[in-house]
């Protein structure tokens, strides 16, 4: 396999279209270990991670956990809670700190946008995103890309509808630059608070009325409303939200025939989702789940490399 | 030095229309005379300044010393001498130290210490409100008596309105001088720059013009309510500009500053996450520089003002969101100006008019004049010198500017207070 010229992967900006299908190819070959009986290989023996997680997270961080494991490689965990964080350390040192023990790759979650970027000027093993602040999460946007995919092999010219918190969803920021650097249209729409008037400039439209953003879509994608990164009081009611910004089977009958449905979690069902779309066969929020644990592989398997080569 | 002799300098003096090339001759730190071909007496030094620039000495009215209580950042000694270091003769120092000055004692305190040192002349700013909490006045005429030249809660804007009214109202019987730090940020909780493309790009949540917009409207509103004086400090937006413009065509008695990073950058250079970009208010967008350079020309702008604001490693070297805000400015402010005189076709007098004649008459303080028997308080620029920030050259304890490793054009080179040389950046009196 050649080798990819990110040493980091801190946001999506900085990957090329060539870089990208290396990801995803490499990810179609982890997926294909995955489904076999023993879902081990020795790949990365001898390597280590340290999954460094600011922010309560159990998608993001088991699914790098069960990756690095599957790869062989020595994966810890942190917690902030249990950390010398509460003794008054700051990011750097600790950062350091763990640079110190000699880890391969080191994977940061943290509540602060730009966290990764900042480590990773200052230590020089790689740097997994792993979702900073209101900024970007990468390796759910290579995930949900992947995922699409697998229906959709040629991403030129569809069209993708993201609706609910666009101001503060990192997901929604790293879903529209891969889109639109794959050639998708995207279109956003939300509750005029939750959209940021300026999110053109990553390419996505904006619209006014979800019904605009629906229409003939084929891939629709929902986020959570995150009431702990804008507090209480702004939402008038949650009955009113899936009212106006919720998607169930009636409201789906204008995108494309069998479109796409996805949520990179945890759902709220009853509220963005309705329940009548657990059961629609479109509905592939597990599948982005399970080809999580695949990217996240093949992200680690890329970036261990890296390391050797230099 | 007290007896010295300059020859072929451009002396720039925009009190009396003068902008001549001249020699002008200080004893025992007065100027004795300006007049070309001057014979030097005896025991005078004499230094050639051909194609230097000799202006009244430079004022700033909005200074973080950190003394007392951060004495790492900054403190009164290293504050005047890097002062003296970028071309300016005095400067206030705002109040939000530990504790705050917002006493009579501070006040005292403050300019005490400072007459010890070989430097700016120091003028404090002391808080309107008590520990600057909004909620008591401090005691305006005790302090007005200590030294204080101005009251400003600096970085906290005073959101309660029948509290500014207050503080406005008590000013005016005591002709003091409230200055505010407009911006009301309840309308962008946890904003860390401007709000447009570039926060959008990063993923930071971000501050739009109105925060500060909706507070100078309000601020001048109370000031004509009250006809007290007012100062808006360090203006940033376009609507700041468009408000007090016509605040002053009404007659509302209102004086504004700009920092030179707000006529010299935008939101852009905040890319890569540059906590050295980071301020309040945040630098903005190109649309809002031109805005302000206009009102610079036009005179809704009074003064130039650093907010000089020294922050070690350990404030700065953080995630952005966690950074805090300011930059230091007064090394590098003479060289920012010198660029509005290259590209915006401002004067060197506008230099002096903004940088030294408005900002003393806006604390009321006495302006500095190039006369004969004046006391000898004048600043030397080359303007053409090219010199890299470093932190060799810089005489701050703290670093904290975007401009480190940069080479700037223009700078100031001898400073000169009370007929004290006290600054002389290429030792010329020493080889004179």
């Amino acid at each position: 396999m050649q080798n990819p010229s990110f040493k980091h992967l801190l946001g999506i900006e900085h990957l090329s279209c060539e870089e990208i299908e290396l990801i995803l190819q490499t990810t179609d070959s982890m997926k294909e270990i995955t489904q076999r009986s023993i879902k081990k290989v020795p790949t990365l023996k001898g390597k280590t991670v340290i999954n460094l997680f600011f922010e309560p997270s159990t998608r993001t961080k088991l699914s790098f956990e069960i990756a690095a494991k599957r790869l062989s490689a020595d994966t810890i965990g942190f917690s902030s809670a249990t950390s010398s964080l509460s003794k008054g350390e700051n990011l750097l040192d600790t950062v350091k700190n763990c640079e110190a023990m000699l880890p391969d790759v080191i994977v940061i979650r943290h509540p602060c946008s730009g966290a990764s970027h900042f480590v990773s000027q200052h230590i020089n093993c790689s740097v997994i995103n792993a979702g900073d602040g209101i900024n970007q999460h990468p390796t759910q946007a290579l995930l949900d890309i992947f995922t699409i995919k697998e229906r959709i092999n040629d991403l030129k010219g569809i069209k993708i509808a993201i609706i609910g918190d666009i101001k503060h969803s990192r997901v929604a920021h790293s879903d529209i630059m891969l889109f639109t650097k794959m050639g998708a249209n995207v279109f956003v729409s939300g509750p005029g608070f939750l959209m940021n008037p300026f999110i053109s400039v990553l390419g996505a439209k904006i619209c006014d009325k979800i019904e605009d953003a629906i229409c003939d879509a084929d891939v629709i994608i929902l986020l959570r409303i995150q009431k702990e990164r804008f507090g209480n009081g702004v939402i008038p009611s949650e009955r009113e939200y899936a009212m106006l910004y919720g998607i169930n089977m009636n409201r789906i009958k204008s995108a494309k025939e069998n479109v796409i449905v996805m949520h990179p979690g945890p759902v709220n069902w009853g509220v963005e989702l309705s329940p009548d779309i657990m059961d629609y066969n479109n509905n592939i929020i597990l599948d982005q789940v399970t080809n999580g644990v695949a990217l996240r592989m093949a992200l680690l398997y890329i970036l261990s490399n890296q390391g050797e080569r230099e | 030095m007290k007896n010295f002799l300059i020859k072929n300098i451009r002396i720039i003096e925009p009190e009396t229309n003068t902008d001549i090339v001249s020699d002008i001759l200080v004893q025992n730190g007065i100027i004795t005379l300006i007049e070309s071909n001057i014979t030097p007496p005896e025991q005078v030094s004499v230094i050639d300044l051909s194609d230097k620039w000799l202006l009244p000495g430079l004022v700033d009215i909005h200074v973080h010393l950190r003394e007392p209580g951060e004495e790492y950042k900054e403190t009164i000694e290293s504050g005047v001498k890097c002062a003296a270091s970028g071309g300016f003769v005095a400067i206030a120092c705002m109040p939000n130290t530990k504790p705050v000055n917002d006493s009579s004692s501070i006040t005292r305190f403050i300019i005490d210490k400072s007459k010890n040192f070989k430097g700016a002349k120091v003028y404090p700013v002391a808080a309107i409100t008590k520990s600057q909490k909004g909620e008591e006045l401090t005691e305006f005429g005790d302090i007005k008596d200590a030294g204080a030249v101005a009251f400003s809660d600096d970085g906290k804007w005073l959101s309660d309105p029948f509290m500014m009214r207050s503080a406005l109202e008590y000013a005016r019987v005591l002709n003091a001088l409230i200055i505010s730090h407009a911006e009301d940020s309840r309308i962008c909780p946890g904003g860390v720059m401007n709000e447009g493309e570039t926060a959008t790009i990063l993923g930071l949540r971000a501050i739009p013009n109105a925060t500060e917009d909706m507070a100078v409207f309000r601020d001048v509103c109370i000031a004509e309510l009250t006809g007290a004086r007012l100062h808006i400090a360090h203006i940033s937006t376009k609507g700041s500009v468009d408000i007090i413009r016509n605040a002053k065509k009404k007659g509302i008695n209102v004086t504004c500053e700009v920092a030179p990073h707000h006529f010299s950058l935008t939101e852009k250079n905040c890319l890569g996450y540059n906590t050295n970009a980071k301020m309040n208010p945040p630098l903005r967008t190109e649309q809002d520089r031109m805005a302000i350079i206009e009102g610079m020309k036009d005179g809704t702008i009074d003064a130039v003002a650093t907010d000089h604001a020294p922050h070690s490693v350990l404030e700065k070297n953080l995630e952005f969101e966690k950074a805090s805000n300011g930059i230091i400015g007064l090394p590098t402010a003479v060289a920012l100006f010198l660029n509005l005189i290259r590209e915006y076709s401002f004067s060197p007098s506008d230099m002096a008019k903004l940088m030294s004649k408005n900002p003393a008459k806006i604390i009321n303080i006495p302006i500095r004049l190039i006369k004969k028997g004046e006391k000898a308080n004048f600043t030397i620029i080359d303007p053409e010198l090219e010199w890299e920030v470093t932190k060799e050259n810089i005489l701050s304890k703290s670093f904290n500017t975007p401009f480190l490793g940069k080479t700037l054009k223009g700078k100031a080179l001898m400073t000169v207070v009370d007929g004290f040389l006290v600054y002389d950046y290429l030792n010329l009196s020493a080889n004179s």
